[in-house]
């Protein structure tokens, strides 16, 4: 009833090319997005800030960029772990090396130099695809953990192997408590989605789509697929260094190299498949999805327990928790294979036909 | 001279374990075109599944006998793989043909984490042995030839010899029985089998429970040397360079790449690693799957691949 464009002419180029044509959409967001900044703050808990709000905005990052590259341009990547580590050392290694430089201008740094050594590891993408790329990211993945296990340039030879960053100081503005944390990566995500959902409709967003299609087509078209592979990989890996930086900086505080496992790549190839591959809402989507299950498995496991007077040791409840972890996995797969973002779509198509549909 | 064919048999030996495991996945990718990367999830499953029905079912009959309980133990593992993989295609894949190749491949990858908890929830998550009577005490060879010999594990030199028994009985199924036949036909084109009568569904079952059992071996062998414990399921990782080296669709690729990234890794360790601080095993087997790809796409031995990327 009240979600409808019906009546709404668009009278110029520029309003029918926005970002957001339904002008509902664009109060939705803007509601969601005002709320994140002004509300949550007020109504949210340490707690809630430091176990979920923060990795969800960080890995929802992470999960955007690897949608750029998986979803959008079609090349499945393994190792977006890996970036994420190079942005964090990266970022990290600027931060102390160089003097004065600012936190934040070490963090985008972070997530350029993570950029070039994706470029580097998507240059197989030129010659293998699918599957054999999938393994040959692999590589980055074993790689990277390697060296910064090793290299002791890279951990400015801290004895632990562990690294760690004061807090983060930006034009005077400390960001030490979980609100300021929070605001910060929000405000980092918020922009970051904007340039995405700019980027994937634009020129070269198009050109990924048509790679990911068909990449004949594509080159006969006139779309150069070098160009278009490795800018896919560089925008991807990006925006998944930036997020590693955060990561370490602002969520770890002080991390290993174990922070970006290989786990943390199927975690985030995860979140791009249940979110919804090729959709920018669906990283959020996914990226709330994997954030939350285990927290919520956790919590509810020990009750459920008790439910049957049985004694639930901790061992028992992670076991249990992967197994059911790994069981939705494949059911969401099997029920929705197009992710939330399916789910999401549907249900707007529905409700602009609410409450008569027919 | 004799320190560098240590390295080298010890290299060899180890590749044909990792074959072994490369296997499982050379065997359902041809199959069924998933890249299975619960392989490593069901070699842990198997592992404990046999040390632990080897330690219970002398308890349960009242026995004491080692090689009985070993043999029972493996003939209920072998049943219980058969359930895994009846149970894989019934839940899973059959909801998922014609999905794409991303899609299956985070199917086996949920696979894993589903089949890690049930086997530690089930087994319990404690480093378990099998005993099955490998004798561990290491052989010198040919001390005649050189001064001080080789030392051989006596262990390695009988898993190698399990694992090319298998990779025989394997062949001899793929080539000469009706049912490896079928499987044959289904690897090369799935609507052609189907359409002279082979039944799409029974095979992918055949298929996971010829997987199954080479876990199952792989299982034994791996958690006879180190112990049947969680690490085992990263021993898939190890064994996906083989893969790609040796070719996704290729059997004795899988043979020869496990023995190249045996080899490989063994050498450049001792020769290489002091160089650059040591631990290179890991990412070696990967460079080196990188740069056979960057040359020849479809690895070693693969059927090539008629596109252009």
């Amino acid at each position: 009833m009240f979600y409808r464009e019906n009546g709404q002419f668009k009278t110029t180029y520029q309003s029918d090319q926005q970002i957001f044509p339904i002008p509902q959409d664009r109060w939705i967001i803007l509601g969601i997005v005002a709320f994140a900044f002004l509300g949550i703050p007020l109504l949210v808990d340490e707690y809630l800030f430091r176990a979920i709000l923060i990795p969800f905005l960080i890995l929802s990052l992470a999960a955007l960029g690897v949608n750029i590259l998986v979803g959008y341009c079609g090349q499945i990547t393994l190792g977006a772990g890996a970036f994420m580590a190079v942005g964090a050392y990266a970022a990290y290694n600027f931060l102390i090396r160089v003097s004065g430089m600012p936190a934040l201008g070490a963090i985008l740094l972070g997530g350029l130099t993570a950029a070039a050594v994706g470029i580097v590891f998507g240059i197989p993408s030129l010659r293998v695809r699918g599957l054999y790329l999938a393994v040959a990211t692999l590589a980055a993945q074993f790689f990277c953990d390697w060296a910064f296990l090793r290299v002791k340039w890279f951990t400015n030879d801290s004895s632990s192997g562990s690294v760690s960053v004061a807090d983060i100081n930006l034009l005077g503005w400390t960001i030490d408590s979980p609100t300021d944390k929070y605001l910060f990566c929000l405000g980092i995500l918020v922009v970051f989605s904007l340039a995405a959902k700019n980027l994937v409709r634009g020129s070269i967003g198009r050109q990924w789509m048509a790679i990911r299609d068909m990449d004949v087509a594509a080159t006969v078209i006139g779309i150069r697929p070098m160009y278009a592979k490795l800018s896919a990989f560089a925008v991807s890996s990006f925006y998944v260094g930036v997020a590693g930086a955060l990561w370490g900086f602002v969520h770890l505080g002080s991390w290993e190299p174990a922070a970006f496992s290989i786990d943390r790549s199927f975690q985030l190839l995860f979140m791009v498949i249940i979110g919804g591959m090729g959709s920018i809402v669906g990283s959020f989507f996914g990226a709330a999805f994997i954030v939350i299950l285990p927290i919520f498995l956790n919590q509810m496991l020990p009750l459920v327990g008790d439910l049957f007077a049985l004694e639930v040791s901790i061992a028992l409840v992670s076991h249990v928790e992967i197994m059911i972890f790994g069981a939705l996995i494949v059911f969401f797969l099997i029920v929705e294979p197009h992710g939330i973002a399916r789910l999401w779509s549907t249900g707007r198509e529905k409700l602009r036909l609410w409450p008569f549909p027919h | 001279m004799s320190f560098f064919l240590e390295t080298l048999l010890g290299g060899l030996m180890s590749g044909m374990l990792y074959s072994l495991v490369a296997l499982g996945f050379v065997l359902i990718y041809k199959a069924s075109g998933v890249f299975n990367f619960a392989q490593g999830a069901m070699v842990l499953f198997a592992a404990l599944s046999m040390a632990r029905f080897s330690e219970w079912i002398p308890g349960w009959l009242g026995m004491d006998n080692l090689f009985m309980a070993n043999v029972l133990a493996f003939v209920v593992s072998v049943v219980v793989m058969f359930a895994v993989a009846w149970l894989i295609e019934r839940l899973v894949l059959r909801h998922l043909v014609n999905q794409e190749g991303a899609t299956l491949l985070m199917a086996t990858l949920g696979i894993a984490y589903f089949l890690d908890g049930v086997g530690q929830t089930i087994f319990g998550s404690d480093i378990y042995k099998i005993d099955v009577g490998m004798p561990k005490e290491p052989v010198m060879m040919l001390e005649s030839v050189f001064e001080g010999g080789i030392l051989i594990n006596k262990e390695d030199f009988i898993a190698a010899f399990i694992s090319a028994l298998l990779v025989l009985a394997l062949t001899v199924f793929f080539q000469k029985t009706a049912t490896g036949r079928a499987l044959r036909a289904v690897a090369d084109d799935h609507q052609a089998a189907q359409s002279i009568g082979i039944p799409l569904g029974r095979i992918w079952v055949i298929v996971w429970c010829v997987a199954g059992i080479t876990a199952l071996v792989a299982g034994i062998i791996w958690g006879s040397k180190l112990g049947a414990q969680f690490s085992l399921s990263t021993v898939a990782l190890r064994a996906l360079p083989v893969v790609i080296l040796g070719g996704l669709t290729s059997v004795p690729g899988a043979i020869l790449g496990g023995l190249i990234i045996g080899v490989g890794e063994k050498v450049s360790e001792v020769y290489l690693g002091p160089m650059v601080g040591g631990g290179i095993e890991i990412w070696f087997a990967y460079m080196l799957a990188l740069i056979v790809l960057l040359f020849r796409p479809q690895g070693l031995f693969g059927e090539k691949i008629i596109d252009r990327v």
